[in-house]
Parts: C-alpha cells; sequence; structure tokens
C-alpha cells in the first residue's frame, strides 16, 4: 500500500515536472511588461535603484504587510515558547570569542552600509537587518550574548518600532492623499526613514527568531 | 558558454536539493541545505538578481542553516539524555 | 534557451521534488527541508519566467525578495512547533491517522 503511494507521488510529480515544461516552451511574451512604468516613473521615486523603488514606493503596501506578518511569527514563537528559563550562554572557545569580537563592529558597519546604499545600488533594508541579525546570531554562539527570554519594554519597543514607524507614515500619507503615496520631493527621506526604522526591527525580529528558540535547551 | 554554466548550476541545484532529502543522516542533510543555499545565490547572481542573492545568502543559507542546526543539536541531545 | 528559462524550469523541477518531499517524507524536520525546496523553486519559477528574454524585471525580484523573508519566519515557527511537539511527546513524527 505504501509502495504504491509513493509511486503515485513520484508519477504525479514527473508528469507535473514535464506538464510545466511543456507549457513553459508555449509561453507568448508577456502581456504586461511592468518594466517601462518602472523606470519612467523613477525619478519621482525617490531611489534610483529600481528594485528598491518597487520595494519601498510602488509596492510599499506589500512591505508593510511583510514586515506585520513577520512580527506575527515572531509573536506565535514566543507563544510557542512560553515561559522556558533563559539558558545561561556557554562560553565558546576564547579565539572563537575574539573573533566574535572583531567581526561584529565591521558587520555593523557593513549593514549601515548596505542600508545606505540601498537607493542606488543593490542592498536595502532586508540585506542591511540581515546582517545586523547574523551578527547577533554569532554574538550569541561564541557565548557573548545571552539567550532572550520574555522580552522586556526596551525590546518590544525595538522590535514593534518597524511596523509602527511604516504604519504611522502610511497613516500620515492617507491623510493627504492615497495610502503610502509620497510626496516626489519628500520621497527619498521618507524611505530612508522607513528603512532605517525596518532595518533595527528586522535585526531583533531575525535575531528573535533564533534567539527566543535558543533558551529552552537546559544545562 | 554561459548556457553550460547555466545547466551546470541548474544540475547542481537540482542534485543537491535530490541529496538533501535522501540522505540518511539529518546532519548531512543540513549541511547539504546550506549548500543549496549557496548554490541559490549563485543562481540569483546569474539571473541578474543581486538584491535577491544578498538576502539568500544571509536569510535561506545563514539564517535559516543556523535555525535548523540550532533545532537538530536541541533535538538529539535531549533524545540522548536523560 | 535563455539564463531565465533553464531556471525556471530547474525551479519546477525543485518545486516538484519539495512537493514530494513533503507528502512522502514522514520526519517533521525533514519535511521542513522540503518546504524550503518547494519556496526556492517557487522563486526561481517567478523571476525566471518573467527573464526569460534575459532582460531583469525588478518586480518580480522584490516579491521573490519578500518571499524569501517571509520564507524564514514561516521556517521558524516551524521549527518552534516541532521542537515543542519533541518536548511534550518525544516524537518526530506526526501520528498516523487511526481508524476511527
Amino acid at each position: 500500500m505504501k509502495r504504491m503511494v509513493v509511486a503515485l507521488v513520484v508519477t504525479l510529480a514527473l508528469a507535473f515536472v514535464l506538464l510545466l515544461t511543456g507549457a513553459m516552451l508555449e509561453l507568448e511574451p508577456a502581456a504586461i511588461d511592468l518594466r517601462a512604468p518602472v523606470s519612467a516613473h523613477l525619478a519621482d521615486s525617490g531611489v534610483t535603484h529600481p528594485v528598491n523603488a518597487v520595494l519601498l514606493n510602488y509596492r510599499g503596501y506589500d512591505t508593510l504587510l511583510e514586515i506585520a506578518v513577520l512580527l506575527l511569527a515572531l509573536l506565535a514563537i514566543l507563544a510557542v515558547v512560553g515561559d522556558a528559563p533563559a539558558s545561561p550562554s556557554r562560553a565558546a572557545h576564547p579565539v572563537l570569542q575574539t573573533l566574535g569580537r572583531l567581526a561584529t563592529p565591521l558587520m555593523v558597519v557593513v549593514a549601515v552600509y548596505l542600508l545606505w546604499a540601498g537607493a542606488f545600488r543593490p542592498g536595502g533594508a532586508f540585506q542591511a537587518g540581515a546582517v545586523l541579525a547574523a551578527a547577533a546570531v554569532l554574538l550569541h554562539l561564541v557565548g557573548l550574548l545571552p539567550g532572550w527570554s520574555t522580552p522586556r519594554l526596551r525590546l518590544r519597543i525595538g522590535l514593534a518600532a518597524g511596523f509602527a514607524l511604516f504604519l504611522a507614515v502610511a497613516a500620515a500619507l492617507l491623510t493627504q492623499g492615497s495610502l503610502l503615496q509620497y510626496p516626489p520631493d519628500a520621497a527619498g527621506a521618507l524611505i530612508l526613514l522607513i528603512e532605517s526604522g525596518l532595518t533595527v526591527s528586522l535585526a531583533l525580529i531575525l535575531a528573535g527568531l533564533f534567539l527566543f528558540l535558543a533558551r529552552e535547551e537546559g544545562a | 558558454m554561459t548556457l553550460a554554466f547555466d545547466l551546470l548550476l541548474a544540475l547542481s541545484l537540482l542534485w543537491c536539493g535530490w541529496r538533501t532529502l535522501a540522505t540518511p543522516r539529518l546532519d548531512r542533510a543540513i549541511v547539504l541545505f546550506i549548500t543549496f543555499g549557496l548554490l541559490m545565490t549563485l543562481t540569483w547572481a546569474r539571473l541578474s538578481a543581486p538584491d535577491i542573492g544578498l538576502a539568500e545568502a544571509a536569510i535561506g543559507a545563514g539564517l535559516t542553516g543556523a535555525l535548523l542546526l540550532d533545532a537538530y543539536g536541541v533535538l538529539r541531545r535531549r533524545s540522548a539524555g536523560p | 534557451m535563455t539564463t531565465g528559462f533553464v531556471f525556471a524550469l530547474a525551479g519546477a523541477a525543485l518545486f516538484a521534488l519539495g512537493v514530494a518531499g513533503v507528502v512522502l517524507i514522514g520526519h517533521l524536520l525533514r519535511r521542513i527541508l522540503a518546504f524550503n525546496l518547494m519556496g526556492s523553486g517557487a522563486c526561481l519559477v517567478l523571476v525566471g519566467l518573467a527573464q526569460r528574454h534575459d532582460l531583469a524585471d525588478p518586480v518580480p525580484q522584490a516579491m521573490v525578495l519578500t518571499g524569501i523573508v517571509v520564507a524564514v519566519a514561516a521556517t521558524a515557527l516551524a521549527l518552534a512547533l516541532v521542537r515543542k511537539l519533541h518536548a511534550l511527546t518525544g516524537q518526530l513524527e506526526l501520528p498516523d491517522d487511526a481508524d476511527d
């Protein structure tokens, strides 16, 4: 019985791949091409890198919902882990600790650069937040940063600040026009403000995804 | 020439993905998954998507790999303990 | 056979591999690995098909960026649930449906 199910699933998967390949080979050129409108309005969007213009201006609503989903996932993880006590950080070899101490300021500088360069080059808030979160995970692994227990006020403010800031900017813009429609002369500054808040929050959320789980080890 | 490189990269992606699921040892599967993430980073570079490559390297390979290894370590320690 | 096309095909195969893995594999941690393979395959199809004529397209790239970040959050939540399940029951596979 089990072998029949396995054979059936494998056959269906292969059939799916073949059908999809055939469908892809027969695709006509797309009816809608968004490259032209993206580059046409790039000068008014506040940034010069098209991907970040799409991410924070044209499709800013999606990014707003994305940071809300991340916060929600973190809250769900906090709910699952519950009240487990924080495990003490285990110190690693001194060489590893020194490497961690040396690498962290460099990673902070790289993160700030990625945040700033996101307006002109590949980069932006998500990459910067990810590098900062990686620095936090590195510090935890060498024993310099203990695992996080139930977050206190400062951590909670940091976790929610990015989403709150983005929401506040969106609400303020709603009173003046449609949702997240930046005025062209202030668009660059607004995007940088939102990205800074997103970087801090994203770093704390991504680090929290790892560090809030790291406490239920015991001994 | 670039087509040969692309085909090789695509085949390595598929082979790495297959081995991730088919390896009997779980720690090896997680390491293969991290390798898969890094091959995906190369793929995004080939597809002219450096932003996605940066994010995949840091988040997809790095953070997900760390989460998986941490979970594997905890599960093994717990099942080997009292 | 452009770059985008090659990787779109690879993405379709990865997606099918991931789905087969999620359906057939019982071990929960491996199921999470297969789920991530599905996500990567879907992202490849999204970007590869849009760029099948070798012109970079920023809109699906932004969407895939969002997708990768949400996927890591989903993976973290899934891992938290697996760890909790293991702490409560000691099992790493979901129980088979008993004949009621």
